[in-house]
């Protein structure tokens, strides 16, 4: 996919994300835009993987840290045909195979279940430790969060990462700004992320905009070209990004859209998708 | 039984692991910097490209397992049951018990058998904790050999296990030539009409003790060596239950939660039952060498033979 391709992608994910938490009335909507271009870029262009073949032992490997976006993971899912379409308005519903936090049982695609802060980005480092001692060459990514960063755990997996060199490693740190209780600056600041990550002996990769398709492409390629050293792409974005009511709205991490909102959300992005 | 030969079951762990390494090319073992007292140095040496110390991190230990695991391999995540159930608690549930993953737990320096460094180190509560996670395995080995079977069970079984070893020395009691081991299957270590003694770990041995003394005494115990505490062979129990009319609980554990909590809840359901649970009563331990603390808090084979006395007088 060339990059305009991948941009409208991104923007067909960011829709299904509003369908599916629309649908749920519940959900993470505001974190889930934000990532949508790492989603996008990741399945469509980055890893190595095949729909058909969830489990092939030798592909790469997505952990959303961050699970409680998992509607921006779900909704990519499913464009890129691990799932029919139909499965994202059942999210979070009885009995459905979208369950609110990613689960291995449920989804195919899911690389492990996550939810609880910090432990996602534990197993990625299994993961790729694996790979290491195996001679395997598949790659692991996981996506976090810039409050999830204040979990003690990000920091024992990261010290592993970087004293044993895992450059098949790249964690991605969706630099928001946003947590529940409100800013990151005004609940547990953990700025200055990337010198943080550089004290671990990381390769940091800062973005000035993680909603751009090619600063996004070219992180990407840095970090797979990153030799001895596990790789970090810390990107500011936009929480609630393409929906105009969302944007930079910390009332809208975990609350879905109702019917006029949701009107108004899928407008917004037609339009954005138009200019495409 | 008094000329036995003696071993510590974090001993048997790690020679079990040295000695199925070769024959397993996907077991791994993680430690967090214990691997000189949880005995997985013994495998450090010989499969050294096989083992990953992952620093005084038990959170990331279990993160590391899971992740490990969900690529197909056999990973051994060892520290102290306090860390293993206690300090990690949460990632055991969401990273390995949730997505139900192969990872096996070698917890070690269970019980207030860690002796000298007192209640801090002493995990009384492992069993408990473990027992809410569905899905997981849990086995208390009572000796050498049987801790060797376990190790041997839990790769051979897919899901998670948490295996409980302790640091203090033990009499090797199941050196029969008839002895098997099976995963929730337990074992009848001598037949008895006037009580059932379930125990596990350590205080298989005591109870076996007690029993003799008991016997001396005209009272004809049972001794069941329940190794396995999840699943419990609640078909054993409740058959030896109905037999007896009373049974007592031995474990080096809290009495709430552990084996002891198991065994009520089964017979309350089934055939409510008398029980008296003996373990650590609901409080913390303290230092000391753990043959006196054994002895203190009636784990011994005179302290379970004069409580179950005293109750069944």
């Amino acid at each position: 996919m060339n990059i305009q391709e991948l941009k409208k992608m991104a923007n067909e994910v960011r829709k299904n994300i509003l369908v599916a938490t629309h649908a749920a009335k519940s959900g993470h909507p505001g974190g889930s835009l934000s990532a949508a271009e790492v989603y996008t870029y990741l399945y469509f262009q980055e890893m190595n993987i095949d729909p058909k073949n969830p489990k092939d032992p030798d592909r790469d490997r997505f952990v959303l840290s961050k699970g409680h976006t998992a509607p921006g993971l779900y909704s990519t899912l499913a464009l890129r045909g691990y799932f029919p379409a139909e499965w994202l308005t059942t999210l979070r519903q009885t009995g459905s195979n979208l369950q609110g936090h990613p689960c291995m049982d449920h989804t195919p695609g899911i690389d492990q279940n996550t939810g609880s802060l910090g432990q996602g980005v534990s197993s990625a480092v299994g993961m790729a430790m694996f790979a290491k001692m195996n001679g395997k060459s598949f790659r692991t990514y996981a996506l976090l969060g810039d409050g999830e960063i204040e979990e003690g755990l990000v920091w024992e997996a990261a010290m592993f990462a970087g004293y044993r060199k895992l450059d098949n490693l790249c964690l991605i740190v969706d630099n928001n700004n946003l947590q529940i209780d409100g800013p990151i600056t005004e609940v547990c600041s953990p700025y200055p992320i990337d010198e943080k990550f550089r004290a671990f002996n990381f390769h940091v990769i800062n973005v000035a905009d993680g909603n751009d398709m090619e600063q996004i492409a070219a992180a990407f390629k840095e970090a797979r070209e990153t030799k001895g050293a596990p790789s970090v792409i810390v990107m500011k974005t936009v929480k609630g990004k393409g929906v105009s009511y969302m944007e930079n709205q910390v009332s809208w991490h975990g609350v879905a859209p109702d019917d006029e909102q949701f009107r108004i959300g899928m407008e917004d992005l037609e339009k954005i998708g138009e200019a495409l | 039984m008094t000329a036995a030969k003696k071993i510590a079951t974090r001993e048997s762990y790690g020679n079990a692991l040295a000695e199925l390494g070769k024959e397993f090319q996907n077991l791994v073992v993680l430690d967090a910097d214990l691997a000189g007292a949880t005995k997985t140095g013994v495998f450090k040496k010989a499969f050294p490209e096989r083992f990953v110390d992952c620093g005084i991190a038990e959170c990331d230990l279990m993160g590391i397992a899971a992740g490990m695991a969900t690529c197909g391999a056999i990973p051994f995540a060892s520290t102290f049951a306090m860390f293993a159930s206690g300090r990690a608690y949460e990632i055991v549930r969401n990273s390995i018990g949730y997505p139900h993953l192969n990872v096996k737990i070698g917890a070690t320096h269970a019980g207030i058998s860690v002796g000298e460094d007192g209640a801090s180190h002493q995990c009384n509560e492992d069993l408990a904790l473990m027992r809410t996670i569905p899905g997981m395995t849990i086995i208390v080995p009572s000796d050498d050999i049987e801790s060797k079977a376990a190790v041997r069970a839990a790769i051979e079984t897919d899901g998670p296990f948490y295996l409980r070893f302790g640091r203090f020395a033990v009499p090797v009691i199941n050196d029969r030539p008839d002895y098997k081991f099976e995963v929730g299957k337990g074992i009848v270590l001598r037949e008895g009409t006037d009580v059932t003694i379930a125990a596990t770990g350590l205080c298989v041995s005591s109870a076996l003790d007690a029993a003799e003394k008991l016997a001396a005494d005209g009272i004809s115990a049972e001794v069941i060596n329940f190794h396995t505490i999840k699943p419990l062979d609640k078909e054993l129990l409740i058959a030896s239950a109905k037999k007896t009319g009373k049974v007592v609980t031995a474990e080096e554990h809290s009495v709430i939660g552990g084996l002891g909590g198991a065994v009520c809840e089964a017979l309350s359901e089934a055939t409510p039952t008398p029980v008296l649970r003996i373990g650590i009563q609901d409080v913390f331990g303290e230092s000391g060498p753990a043959a006196e603390l054994l002895h203190k808090y009636q784990l011994d084979g005179e302290g379970i033979y004069d409580q179950v006395k005293a109750w069944i007088k």
